[in-house]
């Protein structure tokens, strides 16, 4: 597969993985303008997906369609970030009332569109025109979903002490799979030597300088990180990626070449 | 029929084009919103440029659907391009598009994307900048004492605003 189908790939795993781990909130939100802003976040990420998806089929030529790629790939070949499979929870206590912690869900949300602002400015002027394009128009909306996750994390943070403790909680628990984004890796190497990607490592001063920034008004405090970094990047994932293609995957391999 | 040449075809199919409506907003038409990007002769034939204003619009299926239907009613042939780059921005929308779109309840965009965010800015400033709030008047009765209630509304492309005078909520289209 040629560099260029790798990093797309990359790519387009990011933006539907989170999508779907998004759109759980559909009919759960805390609140109903909060359900309504992960949906339309969830679109965004879905509509980023399935550009990149296209491209990538594009690239791959032969049978590739972005419904095959993002339907009939299995966990292996997924190329996501770990975080961003993670459920919206950190490790559950035997009488748990829910499995959705919604300040899990925005602490997510703000590490990634962070990272994501960064990549896409820088993406802009990608080799690849088409991924330029995407890039360009992927840049405004992660813009809004950062405003939007940091907006929360300040609010959650500064607020009461149950809403401070839970997303400090979250923080700590996440902080750590960001590692992964700063380790190199042969396929992101690849496409940085062909001027098609971006060299991700470059970004971490920016990256930290939006973190802190946010994370200071929101008096939390920035975890430690260290011990083994994460390689969903690698199609090394957490046991929680198969349950989320299951549910993704299986009306589209129940009905394969199914069209209405 | 008879055989249409070339610049006829073009300009017949913008005729045509001209008053479609946007399936979400069907105060204002693609052309006005940006949407409908240029119509051409292509190598093969005709070809209407559209493109999408979010990732994701799930109205562009539809808008795609609709172009076909309005070309083949007005007995043109012709195939749509979606392109994306430039991206879309509301800078693009007319005057009189906003003032459709006011007249209508949605508050429109309240000021010029190039000049909030000039290339090179860094996106901490601009973050600073967007939490700002921003002054919306309402649509219905032009108060500019309102608030935002969500930063996402009923489509990618709208906010949830109310307004503390008449306390009625409303739409605002956000500057993109």
């Amino acid at each position: 597969m040629s560099a260029t189908a790798n990093y797309l790939l990359h790519l387009a795993d990011n933006a539907v993985v989170l999508g779907q781990r998004n759109a759980e909130w559909c009919g759960h939100g805390p609140a109903i303008e909060e359900d309504i802003a992960l949906a339309n976040v969830s679109l965004d990420l879905i509509g980023q997906a399935r550009l990149l998806y296209q491209q990538a089929a594009t690239e791959l030529g032969g049978d590739a369609t972005e419904d095959r790629l993002a339907y009939f790939r299995d966990v292996p070949e997924f190329r996501n970030y770990t975080l961003l499979e993670l459920p919206h929870h950190s490790a559950l206590v035997g009488y748990a009332k829910s499995d959705l912690d919604y300040g899990t869900t925005i602490v997510r949300n703000f590490l990634y569109s962070a990272l994501m602002v960064l990549v896409w400015e820088r993406l802009q002027q990608s080799k690849d025109e088409q991924l330029a394009a995407i890039a360009a128009k992927s840049l405004k909306e992660v813009r809004y979903h950062l405003r939007h996750s940091r907006d929360w994390l300040v609010r959650l943070g500064d607020g009461t002490d149950e809403s401070h403790a839970r997303v400090q909680a979250a923080l700590d628990h996440l902080m750590p799979y960001t590692q992964e984004f700063w380790t190199g890796s042969s396929m992101e190497a690849a496409a940085v030597a062909t001027g098609v990607g971006v060299d991700v490592a470059a970004l971490k001063s920016d990256w930290d300088a939006l973190v802190d920034d946010a994370l200071q008004e929101a008096t939390l405090v920035r975890p430690a990180v260290g011990g083994y970094v994460t390689q969903g990047k690698n199609g090394l994932h957490s046991e929680h990626l198969g349950f989320l293609l299951s549910e993704m995957q299986g009306l589209a391999r129940a009905h394969p070449n199914a069209s209405w | 029929m008879n055989a249409v040449i070339p610049s006829d075809a073009v300009q017949a199919a913008w005729a045509a084009l001209e008053a479609l409506a946007d399936p979400e907003i069907p105060v204002v038409s693609l052309r006005e919103l940006g949407i409908l990007r240029d119509v051409r002769q292509g190598a093969d034939g005709l070809e209407v440029v559209i493109t999408p204003t979010y990732s994701g619009c799930p109205a562009m299926g539809q808008i795609e659907d609709d172009v076909r239907a309005t070309l083949q009613a007005a007995g043109l042939q012709g195939r749509v391009i979606t392109q994306l780059a430039p991206a879309w921005t509301t800078d693009w929308m007319s005057d009189v598009a906003r003032e459709k779109l006011r007249v209508y309840g949605i508050a429109p965009p309240q000021h010029r994307c190039a000049s909030q965010a000039p290339a090179g800015e860094s996106p901490l400033r601009f973050v600073r900048q967007a939490a700002r709030p921003e002054v919306v008047p309402c649509p219905h009765c032009g108060s500019s004492h309102t608030v935002e209630s969500s930063h996402f509304g009923s489509t990618a492309c709208k906010a949830l605003y109310k307004c503390l005078d008449c306390q009625e909520p409303f739409d605002y289209f956000k500057p993109y």
